[in-house]
């Protein structure tokens, strides 16, 4: 904790550096509880990053058959048995509204949840201090290592390390390019060097970012490049569950020889052994009992070492756990703990996950497949023909994101008698035209309305042009004006 | 900054010696590869003065390694546009008039491009849809002087009207008045037979006789016998809803006396054939062709 510094502790420090040194951070490898959930969530986001782009979906013929893919040169975006057009990229900002909740949520209750176990950096770090530790050994043997002299064996570790590192960081960069084309083709182009140049330069982009961010960046990343601990320091509360030392028990530290001695003659004595497993094991270096603090990612693994540690002398396990101020305080006056999960600030955040989700899910199944939009001739804005009729012209833009080819018919609701004329169409059926809309495109059609004049009429009148797939029903409809001259 | 190495009590660490309403900034110093980035960012600047043009000299300017250019980059991309363009309108060079009509995407090339080219070239008198003024027809309407069909109008948009080509169109309106032809009050009397041919009201003591005899004698010879008018010569049916100039008596009266003869300017020669026929095709399909 930051405790007021007395006077002659007072460092004079002339002009203070331009820049810090980094302390590189060895973590020692750690088993328990929190590290196993650590590894089976990491199976889980590498195992889906690395195989989603093959899995297949079915969309019938003509139609990309992967599951999942950004198509650009069509923009087009498939996700399983939803397909987006650009203009629908408002579903892209509902998932982001719905991410940002989530992560206030997660917050809310167990603080950085995101950080410690699901982040992209935490997750590929996690794994590239695993590759480390399996091959320069564990903690205390790298320290070592890196403080003596350079040999051929250690040498040799290091190329092996950074090998698999690279391997690593390449397949990253070579699963996100699968995202955007046909995978199974684009793996057997790449294999022969046939894809095109920009997949292999992205993947030369994430091999590098990805070997320099978990090789090199590591905490780095987030003590000094990721926004969230400084906006989630903002939102969080006073009661939400953080990785805490808890210093009510563990204070004052002592051996365990010490505190027997204590205790004997009756006085506190602290369960912290000082032995200094929580700093050991933590991959930002940090020491978790000087409280919250940024650079703490709160994923669990100084709980895992520190229950180790306390099973072995005996001790209640728990110094170190998901705790927060409030309860310290209260164990501290002698007061029972409590634990507040549901209170106004999750509940609204719940609430809010939950309209969203019901506004994109609402919007998804309303979603229409066929539509049409209209747009009203600007010069002229109407035609007076020879035998006094009046004539408006407009531009209809039809909708198909079907995967086949449809017939449609066009009717058209407005002034009486109006008759529907679409140019560079010979339909079979004159009085109500029918055309063929290609399948996922959209298709510009110019149409005329002709109505016969009529002095006592209103000058503008709604006309609405209805569209009918003639094999499924489907209906859409634009309205616009008839005006006249 | 008098006090720049003192000592902030609670975190043991220096500060910058900055202080805003009693609250004093702590020395946080950024993390070496911060420091160095910063520091390989202001070298890669000025590696764009090598690179890129960049530097204003006396005459001219530092050109960069590579000559890069974005005036040349735009010049050697509009010459990719032209070739594509070349591509697709050698494909509307070799098809018919009707063919580019029945064909959806032929239609909508020819459309896109006859658009363009309307809009640079035919605009200033008929206006940018086509809606035309007085004395410029309306090329949405389905009245035309020279023909609407698809060979009819290319054949106008090639040669003109009154235009002093060779092929063009002829024929004008005579200035009966001017010419001394027609007395003031024999004008006014044809004029309002004019009117009434289209059903238009008439003057109180119109002698409608007089009117079809003026009208059978003078004009008949081009307008045709029940004035529908006649497209060999350019001379508008007087019997629809659509006037070039006007309809009302007075304007009548001025067509009669001086006559009108609005010139068309022929194309040919100044657009290549294709654009003419782009062209063509998209005055055909703005609602009024034959």
């Amino acid at each position: 904790m930051n405790k007021p510094v007395s006077p002659d502790e007072l460092i004079t420090d002339e002009d203070g550096p331009l820049y810090a040194p980094r302390k590189k951070v060895y973590p020692q490898s750690v088993s328990g509880r929190f590290r196993s959930i650590k590894w089976r969530l990491m199976a889980v986001c590498l195992g889906i990053y690395y195989l989603l782009p093959f899995v297949r979906w079915n969309r019938g013929l003509g139609a990309p058959d992967q599951a999942v893919l950004i198509d650009f040169p069509d923009r087009r975006f498939y996700f399983f048995f939803i397909e987006l057009w650009p203009q629908e990229v408002y579903y892209f900002t509902g998932l982001l509204v719905l991410a940002a909740l989530t992560l206030f949520l997660m917050n809310a209750l167990g603080g950085r949840i995101w950080c410690g176990y699901l982040c992209p950096q935490t997750v590929w770090t996690d794994l590239f201090y695993a590759v480390e530790r399996l091959v320069e050994g564990d903690r205390r043997a790298q320290m070592k290592a890196d403080s003596g002299p350079m040999t051929a064996r250690r040498a040799g570790r290091r190329v092996l390390k950074h090998a698999i590192w690279l391997m690593i960081a390449w397949w990253t960069g070579g699963a996100w390019v699968l995202y955007f084309d046909d995978a199974p083709t684009l793996v057997r182009d790449l294999a022969t060097f046939q894809a095109p140049a920009v997949a292999y330069a992205w993947i030369a982009i994430l091999t590098a970012s990805t070997y320099l961010l978990a090789g090199y960046m590591r905490e780095q990343v987030c003590v000094y490049m990721c926004p969230w601990p400084r906006i989630q320091a903002a939102l969080t509360d006073e009661w939400a569950l953080n990785v805490t030392y808890k210093y009510d028990r563990g204070e004052p530290r002592c051996s365990v020889k010490k505190a027997f001695d204590i205790r004997s003659l009756g006085e506190k004595a602290g369960d912290c052994i000082d032995c200094n497993q929580c700093v050991a094991v933590c991959p930002t270096g940090i020491d978790i009992r000087d409280g919250a603090q940024l650079g703490c990612i709160q994923c669990g693994l100084c709980i895992d070492a520190c229950d180790a540690v306390m099973t072995k002398v005996s001790r209640k396990t728990g110094l170190i756990g998901y705790d927060n101020d409030i309860n310290v305080q209260r164990r501290i006056t002698g007061k029972e703990e409590i634990f507040k999960p549901v209170r106004a600030r999750t509940v609204v955040y719940a609430g809010l996950i939950t309209l969203v989700c019901a506004l994109m899910l609402y919007a998804l199944m309303s979603r229409t497949l066929l539509d049409v939009n209209v747009l009203h001739d600007r010069n002229p804005i109407a035609v007076r023909l020879s035998d006094g009729a009046i004539r408006n012209g407009y531009t209809l833009r039809f909708l198909n994101k079907r995967g086949f080819d449809r017939v449609i018919a066009i009717d058209v609701d407005g002034p009486a008698d109006a008759k529907l004329h679409v140019v560079g169409a010979d339909s079979v059926t004159p009085d109500r035209p029918m055309i063929v809309l290609a399948r996922d495109t959209t298709t510009e059609m110019r149409v005329l309305v002709t109505a016969p004049f009529d002095e006592k009429a209103e000058k503008s009148v709604p006309v609405t042009f209805r569209v009918t797939d003639i094999g499924l029903g489907e209906v859409a409809s634009a309205t616009d004006h008839f005006v006249l001259p | 900054m008098s006090e720049h190495n003192e000592i902030d009590r609670v975190s043991g660490r220096s500060t910058t010696g900055h202080e805003w309403d009693g609250i004093k900034e702590l020395n946080t110093p950024l993390p070496r590869w911060w420091v160095l980035t910063f520091y390989a960012t202001i070298i890669w600047a000025i590696g764009y003065w090598v690179v890129y043009p960049a530097w204003p000299l006396v005459s001219g300017y530092t050109t960069g390694l590579f000559q890069y250019s974005t005036r040349a980059s735009v010049v050697t991309d509009l010459a990719d546009l032209e070739k594509l363009r070349g591509e697709k309108m050698a494909v509307l060079g070799s098809a018919s008039l009707a063919d580019i009509e029945k064909d959806p995407a032929l239609l909508a090339l020819a459309r896109a491009r006859g658009k363009t080219v309307f809009a640079d070239n035919c605009a200033p008198c008929h206006g940018s849809g086509g809606a035309g003024a007085k004395g410029f027809p309306n090329l949405n309407d389905d009245d035309w002087l020279w023909g609407g069909s698809l060979d009819q109008i290319m054949q106008t948009i090639q040669f003109g009207a009154r235009s002093g080509h060779a092929k063009t169109h002829e024929g004008q309106m005579l200035a009966f008045g001017r010419d001394g032809v027609l007395k003031k009050d024999e004008i006014v009397t044809v004029a309002n037979y004019v009117r009434s041919l289209s059903g238009l009201p008439t003057a109180p003591k119109f002698d409608a006789s007089a009117g079809k005899k003026i009208f059978t004698e003078n004009c008949t010879s081009c307008h045709g016998d029940n004035g529908k008018g006649n497209q060999e010569l350019g001379a508008p049916n007087l019997t629809d809803k659509i006037w070039l100039y006007g309809s009302d008596e007075e304007t009548l009266v001025e067509t009669i006396t001086n006559g009108r003869a609005g010139v068309m300017p022929a194309w040919v020669g100044r657009l290549d054939p294709v654009t003419v026929k782009a062209l063509a095709v998209y005055v055909h399909s703005l609602g009024g062709g034959k």
